[in-house]
Order: structure tokens, then C-alpha cells, then sequence
């Protein structure tokens, strides 16, 4: 058990600390998961388009919060150039097809 | 467990339960309005909190920093794009526009 702590989380201070903050960030993920689930359900059954770009906008924020959990897990800064760029086309997605609806209705 | 961990853990935990509320908001709201009420709040303070808790426990600056950039932008966009898709719900007519109490926009458009 011990040597499993160590090895998910590479450069943890020590076995006590890595289980602490492993126990925390399984709660973090698994609460992620449980929104995202129903970010979908209305993704999927939301009667307007404006509906589901609130919906796919808030999903995109778990998505950008789930990676900042595993970053915070493995304390590995390689995906945080993702969490960037994910962040940012999500606004210009979600602007886009704002402006699409507006004009061409729903 | 070392300050930084607790820290990082209890901002970790409150970011991510304000995601859940989101979702919630998302499934049992009403309308379109309604559901933004939920869905964009948390979308700044939960991910400024994310933010801060995952860029506490990293070793290096410059991730801390990229980290820290995520919530900055979060902070300029998330405002922009919550009066777009409000303007595009108002605009298409799909919002429960009697339950509106005060309606600013329908001198101007």
C-alpha cells in the first residue's frame, strides 16, 4: 500500500502526506465526475441551443478543473499548458456559437 | 500532511463542490436565465479556487504562474461570455421572458 502511494505520487514530502492529499483528490475527481454527469444530462436534454452552450461551457470548467486536480496530485506541471489553451478556445467557441443563435434563432 | 496540503486540500474541496452545485443548478432550474445563475458563478470563484489550491502544491514557479494565467483569464472571459449567451437566449426568445422582473433590454434592441 505504502509503496503504491509512493509510486502514484512521484516527489511527495512522505508516505503519510501522499495518502492525505491522494484521499482528497479522489473526492475531488469523483465529485468532477458527478457534475459532469449532469452537465451532459442537460447537455443532452436541454429543450434550447442556449441551454446546451451553458451546459457544454460548464463541463468545459470541469474538464479544466479535473486537470488541475491531477495536476495538483501528481504535482506535474506537463499538462498545464493544456489547461491554457482549453480555457481559452472554450470562449471562443462558446462566443461563436452565441453569435449564431442570436442570429439565426434557436 | 504540511501547511501547503491543507491548504491546497480545503481550496481543492470548495472549488470542486461549487462545480457540483453548478451541475445540480444545471438539471433542476427552470430556464435558460435560471440555469446561467448556476452555471457561470461557480465558474469563476470554483475555478479560481481549483486554481490556487493546484498552484500551492507545485514545486516549480513557472507552473504556478500557468496556473494562476488559467484563473486570470477565467476572470476576463467568463463575465463575456455569460452577457453573450444572455443576449443570444434573450434575442432567440427561448428564456422565460415573463418571468423577467426588470427588462433593460427591450428599449435598446
Amino acid at each position: 500500500m505504502r509503496r503504491e502511494e509512493r509510486a502514484v505520487v512521484p516527489g511527495a514530502a512522505g508516505a503519510s502526506t501522499g495518502v492525505a492529499v491522494s484521499v482528497v483528490v479522489t473526492i475531488c475527481l469523483t465529485v468532477l465526475s458527478i457534475s459532469a454527469v449532469l452537465c451532459l444530462v442537460r447537455l443532452v436534454r436541454g429543450p434550447s441551443v442556449p441551454d446546451r452552450i451553458v451546459a457544454l461551457d460548464a463541463l468545459l470548467y470541469v474538464v479544466v478543473s479535473g486537470i488541475a486536480v491531477a495536476a495538483a496530485l501528481t504535482r506535474d506541471g506537463r499538462f498545464l499548458a493544456v489547461l491554457v489553451a482549453v480555457a481559452l478556445l472554450g470562449f471562443v467557441g462558446t462566443v461563436t456559437v452565441a453569435r449564431f443563435v442570436e442570429r439565426r434563432g434557436s | 500532511m504540511s501547511a501547503g496540503d491543507v491548504v491546497s486540500s480545503v481550496l481543492l474541496l470548495t472549488g470542486v463542490s461549487l462545480a457540483l452545485l453548478a451541475g445540480l443548478g444545471l438539471v433542476r432550474f427552470p430556464d435558460v436565465f435560471s440555469r446561467m445563475h448556476a452555471a457561470t458563478k461557480p465558474a469563476t470563484l470554483g475555478m479560481l479556487l481549483v486554481t490556487v489550491g493546484a498552484a500551492v502544491r507545485q514545486d516549480e514557479g513557472s507552473d504556478a504562474t500557468k496556473l494562476l494565467l488559467v484563473a486570470a483569464f477565467q476572470f476576463l472571459t467568463a463575465p463575456v461570455a455569460a452577457h453573450m449567451i444572455g443576449r443570444a437566449a434573450y434575442r432567440s426568445g427561448t428564456g422565460d421572458l415573463q418571468g423577467l422582473v426588470v427588462d433593460e433590454l427591450k428599449d435598446t434592441s
